[in-house]
């Protein structure tokens, strides 16, 4: 029985071994590429200064509120543009009119890269936090409206009609035909939202200089103090992985329901 | 639909709104809001000519390269760690660790490690928008249809067939809906590179009018990102028709079954 059981989870646990191993190689490599002198150590450090300074910077709690203003930035940002987004999205959607009017508007404004509105953000806001979250809400605002009217033509129209003859109205079908349908497209949006918010966050920070991880790293850059650039950056790619971590389990939790979801407990 | 309905519904909306803006900003004098006619005037009279030159074909040629480069590499490095079991084990996670890296980041790295120069900013492109094509190539090469692959081992189709024949038509779906993010990872990374270290290119000179109040000359520069944004779209959309051409008709028709 239990030999059984250590070869089912074998392959699992061999791929996490491997993967850990392959962190592990990762760090290796980078502490000799500049011990060996393959780099110098003022441009690249080795990886257990840039670990220990990264150690150091937990305990500081001036780094706990660079994190902070960065996670502020990015949850304030990604809120706003969701809910316009779903607002927006579900006017348009419930119409084939709006739908058909706004599509070369919305296919021209989407490419735009928010970057492109850096200027104006440092001339209306300056560096306070606005200035960040103008270029968030607007990076995220396109992946949630367009997933969500993705999810909205997907809706079924024989489902659409027999809610229509059952005497469900427009409010009604929306909540109880569209959402559901909407939903997974939503999540999906959402999820791309927030990796986006983040990488706009960190650069408004970079850039401009709004306070925040990204103007942290350009500082310690300027300053000289590699070992903490390096620091930072690994910390900011931590919250990324937690970001997308937290992101999918929410994914999973609100389409609990959802046969996509359910499938892949059963199998 | 008739074709005229069609145009109405095509220009509708844009030109209510820019008859909007125009009626907004006739008797207006806001220093912040140019109008309608000024900012034509202004995007004619400032991109074109030394300044197309001098910084928006060099941005443009950096941006190529890098995507090219991001691209190509995403894919070939994608089917090998996708198609060999131990290899995607060992870096999977070391992967998604650092497409998690929010790519601006790298700039001051990369900045330090090359200098600043042209192939600094190609390397920041390359290092940010290649994660998407290759993670979804990896994924692609892992989902493929198992039946297939095992009808080509038996008809003895490996090594290079194998992968021209098989993997990569079955992955190019998961290829290009990565290639769609690279593309416009790659565009907010060229604009980061130039603004945050250069003396040159479309980032630098947009800062560069912003610094000196030069408020119509900016706005005009939002507006040659955003087509050059919109371009970029519409370049993906024409080559995914065509590679794909085959993958939408196989879904109409499953669709219509």
């Amino acid at each position: 029985m239990s030999t059984q059981r250590s070869a089912a989870a074998g392959p699992k646990a061999r791929a996490l071994g491997l993967g850990i191993s392959g962190i592990i190689l990762f760090f290796l490599i980078w502490e000799a590429t500049p011990r060996l002198g393959l780099v110098s150590d003022r441009y690249l450090p080795p990886a257990s200064e840039v670990l220990v300074r990264l150690g150091q910077y937990l305990g500081e709690a001036a780094f706990w509120q660079d994190v902070a203003d960065t996670m502020t930035s990015w949850a304030l940002g990604l809120f706003i543009a969701t809910l316009a987004a779903i607002v927006v999205g579900l006017i348009i959607g419930s119409s084939r009119f709006l739908r058909r009017a706004t599509h070369t508007t919305i296919e021209f404004l989407r490419p735009i890269p928010s970057v492109a509105l850096i200027p104006l953000a440092v001339l209306i806001f300056g560096t306070s936090i606005e200035s960040t979250l103008l270029l968030v809400v607007y990076a995220a605002f396109w992946q949630v409206l367009l997933q969500l009217l993705y999810g909205i033509s997907d809706v079924d129209a024989v489902a659409n009609d027999t809610a229509k003859s059952y005497g469900l109205g427009r409010l009604a079908r929306v909540r109880y035909v569209i959402w559901p349908t909407a939903l997974p497209y939503l999540m999906t949006g959402l999820r791309l939202a927030a990796a986006v918010a983040l990488i706009l966050a960190i650069t408004a920070e970079l850039i401009i200089g709004t306070p925040g991880l990204g103007k942290q790293i350009a500082l310690t850059q300027s300053g000289g103090a590699i070992s903490s650039m390096y620091a930072l950056v690994l910390a900011t790619g931590m919250i990324g992985v937690l970001i997308n971590l937290a992101a999918r389990i929410v994914e999973k939790r609100v389409l609990s329901w959802h046969p996509s979801v359910r499938g892949e407990v059963v199998l | 639909m008739s074709p005229l309905k069609r145009i109405a519904y095509f220009f509708g909306l844009p030109v209510l709104l820019i008859i909007l803006w125009w009626a907004l900003s006739f008797g207006s004098t806001n220093f912040f809001v140019p109008k309608p006619v000024e900012l034509a005037q202004t995007l004619w009279t400032t991109w074109i000519g030394d300044r197309f030159f001098d910084d928006v074909l060099p941005s443009l040629g950096r941006l190529a390269v890098g995507l090219f480069f991001a691209i190509a590499l995403g894919i070939v490095l994608g089917l090998l760690i996708g198609s060999t079991r131990w290899l995607r084990n060992l870096l999977e996670p070391l992967l998604e660790f650092f497409r998690a890296i929010p790519p601006p980041v790298l700039v001051p790295l990369l900045m330090l490690l090359i200098g600043v120069n042209d192939s600094m900013k190609i390397a920041v492109i390359i290092s940010g928008a290649i994660w998407p094509v290759l993670l979804n190539t990896v994924e692609g090469v892992r989902a493929v249809d198992a039946v297939l692959s095992d009808s080509c081992r038996s008809y003895g189709i490996r090594g290079f067939a194998r992968i021209r024949y098989f993997v990569l038509p079955a992955v190019t779906p998961q290829i290009m809906a990565g290639v769609r993010q690279s593309l416009s990872i790659g565009l907010i990374l060229m604009v980061i590179s130039e603004m945050f270290a250069s003396s040159s290119g479309l980032g630098f000179t947009i800062v560069q009018f912003q610094r000196n109040f030069a408020i119509p000359e900016m706005w005009s520069g939002i507006v040659v990102l955003g087509l050059i944004g919109l371009g970029l779209a519409l370049i993906f959309q024409f080559v995914e028709r065509r590679v794909l051409h085959w993958y939408h008709g196989l879904k109409e028709i499953t669709h219509d079954s």
